[in-house]
């Protein structure tokens, strides 16, 4: 019964430097099964950062990191074995394009999870099918839109049955009419129980669906709550100052605004 | 004082001009050169029919046999130090760098008398499988290898680093990664340079004549030399040539096509 008490991801005093460059400064952060956190912030804030460190697609500089119990940090983990258990969906889709769609799919069951054709096959539809694409299995990801291999990659991501979905702005790429698709995916992934972790732009989205959003500023988290009162009702200035670009991005930096620890971004 | 042409006549001459050298020059080598007797020396028509079938069946078969074999040997050995290129362990780099400058530096003339002549030495008692095949084979793809290298090796650099990062997020190994997911793509990247350097061998296999081979080994220019000696004609070298281009042009043209596709592809 204890595991099922530990949260489902557990980060901390988690630190990143790419150099000199420290990128992340001490991040603590617990997320718990069938939570949906929202990670939002300024760009070069270290989110994507924050993410890839949580299936050690970059390896932190001290702290430690569980996933579902597991600590992910450890020398002596079986890392493929762990990243198996978290599915991550990239900006730029990163569907293989040397392969057709449902190939996309079983590929990684039959070589990672050794899965037999028949069942790679039927795994592969069923999650072709929850994302709405059952119809595209032949095609090649070229031969898609955006939205539609971005919902591609969130079902091969789904075929290796991952506890976990990871997200780095999975919409950011995308054609703003195509948007909607994806985060309808996403909603009805958050609605069947799935543990997100999403960086996002996508503020309605937050709103809408996060238990719980997490603002960052140079590679801190500033604030973190509710996503009604970390959206809506911001206690820190700098997430004021962040959230009033995002929303309105044509407004600059109000004048006078001493409060601002950071010097307004360029433009 | 400034021309007064518009673009349109500037156009015109310059073309005028580039039309009349060409014709000129072919007008001097026409007159110029002594044609009865270049017909005499290279162009026997009794000379060449007497060389078919023995010069596709043997000669043609044999640049063939030499040229794919030094291919796939090279193909391999050349895989494999590109991705000792691209290891996280020093000394395989190291060992791939220093391959690669020694075998593209050197003449592969050079490296022929090496197989013919060290390997034997160095190594007494053991035959180079495949006997003069196993030779040829040797010494076409230690030379092809250096080049295909770079090649493989910046085509597996021109794979997105997010092709890599998902595998790795989906739960391949890096090796597994490699072999399904990067390294597909990689080749088909560099399939028309890859055919390049076939054409490139398929021309270097006449560097077997300093092999020394047997009647039935001899590959096109070989054969073409023996026969002109014999017959004290020129002919066979030029029958030997067309031989060559009968092979190296079509292939040219796969590669510019291939090439075309891959521009419009990307
Ligand atoms: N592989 C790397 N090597 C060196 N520096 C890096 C690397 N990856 C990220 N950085 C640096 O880390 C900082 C944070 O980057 P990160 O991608 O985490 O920011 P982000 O919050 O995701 O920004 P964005 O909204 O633009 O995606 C940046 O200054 C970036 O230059
Ligand atoms: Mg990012």
């Amino acid at each position: 019964m204890s595991s099922m008490d530990r949260p489902e991801i557990e980060i901390r005093g988690l630190h990143k430097s790419f150099g000199d460059n420290e990128v992340l400064r001490g991040i603590d952060l617990d997320i718990g099964r069938g939570e949906v956190v929202c990670v939002i912030g300024p760009s070069g804030s270290g989110k994507s950062t924050l993410l890839r460190c949580v299936n050690l697609l970059e390896e932190p500089t001290a702290g430690q990191v569980f996933v579902g119990g597991t600590e992910v940090t450890d020398l002596d983990v079986d890392i493929d074995a762990v990243r198996r258990r978290i599915g991550m969906v990239f900006q730029q889709f990163n569907l293989f394009p040397h392969v057709t769609v449902t190939e996309n799919l079983t590929l990684p069951q039959r070589r990672v999870l050794r899965r037999d054709k028949a069942e790679a096959f039927e795994v592969a539809r069923r999650n072709l099918e929850r994302v709405g694409l059952a119809d595209k299995a032949d095609a090649y990801p070229s031969q898609l839109s955006g939205g539609q291999q971005q919902r591609v990659a969130i079902a091969r991501a789904l075929s290796m049955g991952p506890e976990v979905m990871l997200f780095d702005e999975p919409t950011s790429a995308l054609d703003p009419e195509l948007v909607g698709e994806v985060l309808a995916v996403m909603r009805q992934l958050a609605a069947e129980g799935m543990t997100m972790m999403v960086v996002t732009h996508e503020m309605s989205f937050a709103r809408e669906v996060a238990d719980r959003v997490v603002f960052m500023d140079g590679g801190v988290i500033v604030e973190e709550g509710p996503a009604e009162r970390v959206v809506g009702d911001p206690q820190q200035v700098r997430t004021r100052n962040f959230l009033m670009r995002i929303l309105d991005p044509a407004a600059a930096e109000q004048p006078g605004d001493t409060t601002s620890e950071r010097p307004a971004k360029e433009l | 004082m400034t021309s007064r042409l518009t673009r349109r006549q500037r156009r015109r001459i310059s073309q005028g001009v580039q039309y009349a050298v060409f014709v000129a020059v072919l007008v001097l080598i026409g007159l110029g050169a002594d044609w009865d007797r270049l017909q005499n020396q290279f162009a026997q028509k009794d000379l060449a029919s007497e060389l078919f079938p023995d010069i596709i069946t043997i000669a043609l078969r044999n640049t063939v046999v030499y040229t794919v074999s030094g291919f796939v040997f090279g193909l391999v050995l050349g895989l494999v130090i590109a991705l000792m290129r691209l290891s996280s362990v020093a000394p395989y780099r190291w060992v791939a760098s220093v391959y690669i400058e020694i075998f593209r530096g050197l003449p592969a003339l050079l490296i022929f008398i090496f197989v013919g002549v060290a390997v034997p030495l160095a190594f007494p008692g053991t035959e180079i499988p495949g006997g003069t095949y196993g030779k040829v084979a040797l010494g076409l793809g230690l030379v092809a290898a250096a080049y295909m290298a770079e090649t493989i090796r910046a085509g597996i650099q021109a794979v997105p680093k997010g092709q890599m990062e998902a595998a790795r997020s989906l739960g391949f190994s890096h090796a597994r990664a490699m072999v399904s997911v990067v390294i597909p793509q990689a080749f088909r990247i560099v399939i028309p340079p890859l055919t390049n350097e076939l054409v490139l061998l398929f021309k270097d296999s006449s560097l077997v004549l300093f092999l020394g081979v047997t009647l039935q080994e001899r590959e096109l220019t070989k054969f073409g030399r023996d026969l002109a000696s014999q017959t004290a004609n020129s002919t066979p070298i030029l029958v030997a040539g067309l031989c060559y281009l009968l092979v190296t042009v079509p292939l040219s043209i796969v590669v510019r096509r291939l090439e075309a596709r891959a521009d419009k592809a990307r």
